[in-house]
């Protein structure tokens, strides 16, 4: 057999092609997977839409000034609080008169009615109000939920609502407990 | 021993780099995988706020975003809170034409899953983003997200 020199290929270059398709995409990439509180708005209001009449013992109100300072159902609040306050507030109370009122409400997934609170937090925020803080409102009060569907989940299938699989449970606890949060339109509440 | 010594005629061997390339194309894949596109370049400062109550958002082409936050360039721009559509300043009337256009860039099947994502820095007074939320209810984009970092991680 004649070993015929065959001529080799000069890779040297190769690593500095690899180099610049490297530095292109290091530039050109974000790492960081978006995180936040995700929400839904309520559609769009019809102008000949009445306001729905709601009993003021069903209504936690909370109120945040433009100096960032908290007032909850007419006291002055801290962040720290509002999460037990919330979470004690749509707890079902029965025979409390200054709690919400409780309704059954059909649950398909367990096929029973299940009395369920009627109670709605509203939350009101000054046009000055910082962005920092109304997170922070709205983070405490998505803590007192998810605490509450913790609870409720641990309670009936023995595991976290985190490490729900079933879709047919997540449906039930979401059902259970709702998330019944009402943003007013921001006004001028003044910050005295 | 011989046989190596034969023909070490020059004193230093020359490294041998043919592996070079297949390290630096790992490098590369690596990359490629793990990151995705940068579509804008900001033009306002958003620091985000920090929460615990924190969800990563699933798809990210089925995500827009929306920055508001003061002008990096204060010199031009001022420090007031601005909001920054795509690559550009805009106001909040423009809103409901950067959602039409979202809407349309999306498959059919998909422009109702669009989440409109806030990235709205921490100092920013709350009235310019309701003004844009009432916008965005207007013009039915009602899945948003408040972009917040993971309470302890700096960013």
């Amino acid at each position: 057999m004649s070993k015929r020199a065959v001529p080799e290929i000069n890779a040297g270059s190769m690593a500095d092609i690899a180099f610049l398709l490297l530095i292109f995409f290091l530039v050109t990439t974000t790492m960081d997977v978006d995180t936040g509180i995700i929400r839904k708005l309520p559609p769009p209001v019809e102008d000949n839409q009445d306001d729905i009449d709601v009993k003021d013992r069903n209504v936690l109100k909370i109120l945040v000034n433009s100096h960032d300072l908290l007032l909850i159902d007419g006291e002055r609040g801290d962040v720290r609080m509002l999460k037990d306050k919330v979470k004690d507030f749509m707890a079902l109370h029965p025979d409390n008169e200054s709690y919400p009122e409780i309704k059954p409400k059909f649950i398909e997934e367990l096929g029973k009615e299940v009395m369920v609170s009627k109670g709605v937090i509203s939350l009101k925020n000054d046009r000055g109000t910082s962005y920092g803080m109304y997170i922070q409102v709205q983070n405490e009060l998505a803590r007192a939920f998810n605490e509450m569907k913790n609870d409720k989940s641990l309670q009936m299938y023995g595991v976290k609502y985190t490490q729900l699989v079933d879709d047919k449970k997540i449906k039930t606890i979401n059902k259970l407990v709702p998330v019944p949060i009402s943003e007013a339109e921001p006004e001028n509440v003044g910050g005295e | 021993m011989s046989r190596f010594k034969k023909d070490s005629k020059k004193e230093t061997a020359a490294i041998n780099t043919s592996s070079l390339p297949d390290i630096i194309f790992m490098l590369l894949f690596f990359f490629m995988v793990t990151t995705t596109m940068r579509e804008t370049s900001p033009k306002v400062k958003t620091k985000v706020p920090e929460a615990t109550e924190i969800q990563k958002l699933e798809k990210k082409s089925l995500v827009s975003y929306i920055l508001i936050g003061p002008p990096i360039n204060k010199r031009l721009y001022g420090d007031n809170s601005r909001i920054q559509l795509d690559d550009q300043f805009a106001t909040v009337k423009d809103i409901s034409e950067f959602i039409a256009r979202e809407r349309q860039a999306r498959n059919e099947a998909d422009r109702n899953k669009i989440t409109t994502s806030l990235k709205v820095d921490q100092s920013t007074k709350m009235g310019i983003v309701s003004d844009v939320k009432q916008e965005l209810r207007k013009s039915s984009a009602l899945k948003i997200n408040y972009s917040a970092r993971r309470a302890g991680k700096s960013n």
